[in-house]
Parts: C-alpha cells; structure tokens; sequence
C-alpha cells in the first residue's frame, strides 16, 4: 500500500466547496436580500474580520490584547479627519487610515512589548484609553460628543441609497475575504512555521534563530492596520463617531475575544464559529438588555469548562476534521509517493 | 590551535540565584569537550549562557574573538552556534519536516540540508510527514540533533544527550556522533555517563556547584581524580 503526504482531506476539499459556493451566493446578497439583511451581513463580515485577526495575534502570535480597540477607533477618526479635512475619497481614507495606524504602531509595539502576559493585555487597553482620550480632545472632530460624516462626502461613494448600500456590502466581504487569505498564506508559509513555533515553545524558536521579538512585530504591526481598516469600514457603515463608541472595549475588544474563545482559539475555524454563535445569541437576545449579556457570561463560562479548545476544538478533536488544511496528513491512496 | 569559544569569569543569574560563579572556559575548533557534573552544578545554566537563553555581561563570553555574552539568542544562531536542548524540546504542532526546516531559518550554507540529515537519519525521511510528538524518544532526539545541524553550525552544543533514552538508542547516536562533528563542526556534550564523556571527548570539564572544579585533557586526567570533582569528596 502507498501513503501520500498532503495537506488537504476528503473532507477539507468537501467543506471547501461548500464554502466557496457560499460566498458565491454571498456575492449576490444585494439582488436578494432587504436592507436590513445587508447591513446585517456587513456587520457580521466586519466582526468576523476583527475575531479573524485577534485570533492570529492571540492565538497564533501568543500576543493576548485587549486594546486593539485603539485601531478600530483610530481607523474610524481616520476615515472623517482625511475625508473632512483632507477632502480625499472615503475608501483611499480608509485605506490611508490602515496605513497611518501600521506607522503608529511600531512605536506603540516598542512601549508595549516590554510588557508580558497580563501585564502585555493591561498595557494594550492603557494605550487604547490613551488613544480614547486623545481623541475626545481634538475639537475639529468634535471633541467629546463626536461628530457626523458631512452628506457631500456621503454622497460621494455612490448617488443611490441602495447603490451606497451594496458598495458598503462589498467592502465589508471583500475585506473579510482580504483579511481571511492573508492569514491563511501567512499561516501556510515559512513565517507562518515559524510563527507556530514561537506559540509552541519560545525559547527553542529563538535557539533555531528565529528572531522572536520581529515576528511578533511584524504580526502586531499588520494587524493593528487591517484592524484599523475595518475600523474604518465599521464607521463608514455608521457614519457617525464618538470617542465612546470608536474606543469602546465592550464592542470591540471583548465580543471579539468571546467569539474567538467561543469558537476556538488558534485555529482558523473558530472565529466563524464564534461569530455564528454570537450573532444567533445577539439577534434573538437582544432585547432582553443586560440579561442578554448575561446569558453571553454564561455561555462563555460553560465552554471554557467544557470545551477549553472552543467548539471548533471540540469538534475537530472528536472527528479529526480541517477545513482549511494546514497541517500536513499522510493518506493511503494508490497513487505513487510524492513529496 | 585558536580558541573558537571563550568564557572568562562568567557569572549566570537567575534572578537572585546565582548558578554559575567566575566560570572560564577555552573550546578550540575541531575540539569535543564533555561537560560533566552533579544536577544543579550548571552545567545546562553554562549551555544557556552560551546560547544566548541567559543574558550575560558581554564580554565574558567570546565566540571567534567577539563579545557575545549580551546577544539574543537568535544572534548567537546566526553567528554558528546551535543547541540540542535538553528534553529535544520539538515544536508539537509542526511536522518532523517542519521542525527540521526551521533549523535552516539562520539561512548559514554547508554540508547540512534535509537531504543530508536524511542520508544520516533515514528513518526520519519516512516518517517526515509525522507530528513530532508521535516520533519515539531516540527519533525525537534525531530530529532535535537534525534540527540543529540544519543551521550548519560551527559549534553544537549537546544538552543531556541521551537523557530518557533506551542504552540501545543511545548507543546508536553515539556512533553517528563523528560524522555530525567531522564536518567541521566542534562539538560540547553534556553527560551524565562519564565513562561515555571521557570516551568520545578530547577535553574535560568538571563543574561542581556553578564552579569549575576540574579541566583538562581527557587522556591527562585519572578517573579518581573526575570522580572527587563531580562528588566533591574523595570516592
């Protein structure tokens, strides 16, 4: 009998398919679906985004923050100061945003980095407040009460309502798919060995020469500006800023890290998982007000006593399932051995 | 000869325990030196320093004439120096392969490649594909020895190398030890067995309580006198 060494399974290539043509019929959401439906899937597409890539700081990277906050705010105040002052398009804006935010974030990274485990995690919100407060002092952008995108420049994406509609649609899947692909190619190439090394054993990865403190760098630099990205595509969907809701930790920092530990941190199934679940929860519970989040403490409570890997932990565990292969699996087939 | 490593009056904290006390220490190239001692006399602390895990005052540790007792340890790699940990320390998430390739991050050119670690392990070229926790303990071990030849090291440091191991495995990497260190590579190896350590090592290093008690040429030193060193009595 032959083996072969692959990456992919029966049910990887299977589970594959199923979520290409998904997104196909996705794709299509405007043609079908109402408004609220849309606006809906754009904020799931956004937080998916955001648990995606706190997923990989965490739960690859090894960096636990709870500041990231700061770059889904500074991405949003990004957004209004370059389009109201700088007169430039919302989306070049945004990306412009993204940009800043990799800049700011080195400086950051080196204050920070200093830090470990909780004291890494307490650090990040610190610096986010920080960034809150700064914030609420620039009075151009409103200050404390925030401020609204002017009509003109609303006006500028498209001229119809619906057609402004889908295009935010469009942005919001097409940057989740952005964020997911890097991450995956990340995840599969050398880096990424290299990364997974770091998360399982620090001190032996630096012995090997891997350069422990730029790996996590260049993870925290690229996150902090797809994050600020998003940021700005979530405040583009709002059209209004507020230093309270830009920077607040609840919204964007601690449904994320529910989402990611809901589902399964450090694996690339987890944050949609999560994100199933927390929109089920979200839209069936909502009303209930703050029981609702305490039915989200509960359910938080009892996965990590039953299933410390997440769901998706708990599931691939039993069945031994991959849907995006990253491990490698030696097959029995009966075609030839081949590298 | 020119020395390769150097170590002059090197002191190793953790925290406020000191391991290692004015420690000195000459390796010349080509040279395989044994490092014996009791648990707790520093003997891994020494391995550490030199690899980069323990930060040091800079100049007392010298490698080809450069101070790099204050270098990170993916520095040290880069210059040449590559460790066996102790427990293999593998990466459990990582196929044998991957763990190999890593070895090969410092991006150093030589003898060694995956080709030739496989030519030297075969075993491990049919079981590449394994998680490495699935591997046994002698296979493991070659993966760690593989993982760190990979970098084409000029020295290679072996901590507790047949630590957990059948006598029969150890056996077997005893004798692939030359070919590792015929190519150019000086070797330290860390050994509880001193009877192996006197054999396969050229020169000696006693330590005792984070102190060198006793150096020197292995064929020059009486066993009696090794055994008072790593006792600290007269056996």
């Amino acid at each position: 009998m032959n083996t072969r060494v692959t990456r992919s399974s029966r049910f990887s290539n299977g589970a594959l398919a199923v979520l290409a043509l998904l997104v196909v019929v996705l794709l299509t959401a405007p043609w079908w679906a109402g408004r609220a439906e849309l606006r809906l899937f754009g904020e799931i597409y956004l937080y998916l985004s955001l648990a995606c890539l706190w997923n990989l700081m965490a739960g690859y990277a090894g960096l636990v923050s709870v500041g990231q906050q700061a770059y889904v705010g500074f991405g949003g105040y990004m957004l209004f100061a370059l389009t109201i002052y700088a007169g430039i398009h919302p989306v070049a804006a945004i990306i412009a945003g993204g940009l800043l935010a990799a800049a700011i974030s080195i400086p950051v990274a080196t204050l920070i980095f200093r830090l470990n485990g909780a004291y890494f995690a307490i650090g990040t919100w610190v610096v986010a407040e920080v960034f809150r407060l700064s914030f609420a002092q620039v009075s151009a952008l409103g200050g404390g009460s925030g401020s609204s995108l002017p009509v003109a420049i609303v006006k500028s994406l498209a001229d119809s309502r619906s057609a402004r509609e889908s295009l935010s649609y469009y942005l919001a899947i097409g940057s989740l798919i952005l964020v997911f692909a890097a991450i995956y190619f990340l995840l599969r190439s050398n880096r990424g060995i290299a990364l997974t090394a770091i998360r399982d054993n620090e001190s032996a990865a630096a012995e090997l020469g891997v350069n422990v403190w730029r790996t996590k760098l260049e993870i925290y630099v690229v996150t902090s500006a797809l994050t600020a990205i998003i940021g700005g595509l979530i405040f583009l969907q709002k059209l209004r800023i507020s230093p309270e809701a830009a920077f607040s930790v609840n919204d964007w920092t601690a449904f994320v890290i529910f989402i990611v530990v809901i589902g399964g941190i450090g694996t690339l199934e987890g944050p949609i998982i999560g994100t199933i679940i927390f929109f089920l929860l979200r839209e069936t519970l909502a009303d209930f007000g703050t029981t609702y989040l305490m039915i989200l403490g509960l359910v938080a409570i009892i996965v990590m006593i039953k299933a410390p890997k997440g769901l998706w932990g708990l599931i691939s565990q039993r069945y031994d399932l991959e849907i995006f292969p990253l491990r490698y699996r030696v097959q029995q087939s009966a075609t030839t051995e081949q590298g | 000869m020119s020395s390769l490593l150097e170590a002059q009056a090197l002191n190793a904290f953790y925290g406020d325990f000191q391991a290692l006390y004015e420690v000195e220490l000459s390796i010349n190239e080509g040279d395989v030196v044994a490092i014996v001692g009791a648990n707790g006399a520093g003997k891994t602390t020494l391995l550490r320093s030199i690899a980069g895990l323990l930060k040091n005052d800079a100049h007392s540790i010298r490698f080809n004439g450069t101070p790099i007792g204050h270098y990170r340890a993916d520095k040290v790699a880069k210059l040449g120096i590559a460790l066996v940990p102790e427990g293999r320390q593998l990466f459990p998430s990582l196929s044998v392969e991957e763990n190999l390739k890593l070895g090969a991050t410092v991006g150093r050119k030589g003898h060694w490649s995956l080709h030739s670690v496989f030519e030297l392990f075969p075993i491990l070229k049919e079981r590449r594909a394994v998680a490495s926790t699935q591997l046994s303990g002698g296979q493991q071990q070659m993966v760690a020895i593989g993982r760190a030849l990979m970098s084409n090291p000029d020295l290679i440091m072996f901590d507790e190398i047949s630590l957990g191991l059948a006598p029969v495995i150890i056996n077997s990497i005893y004798e692939q030890l030359p070919q590792v260190i015929n190519q150019g590579t000086t070797a330290v190896i860390i050994e509880q067995d001193i009877t192996r350590a006197l054999s396969s090592a050229s020169r000696v290093y006693c330590l005792q309580e984070g102190r060198v008690k006793l150096s020197g040429r292995t064929d020059e030193l009486t066993r009696q006198q090794i055994t008072q060193a790593y006792f600290g009595v007269a056996a």
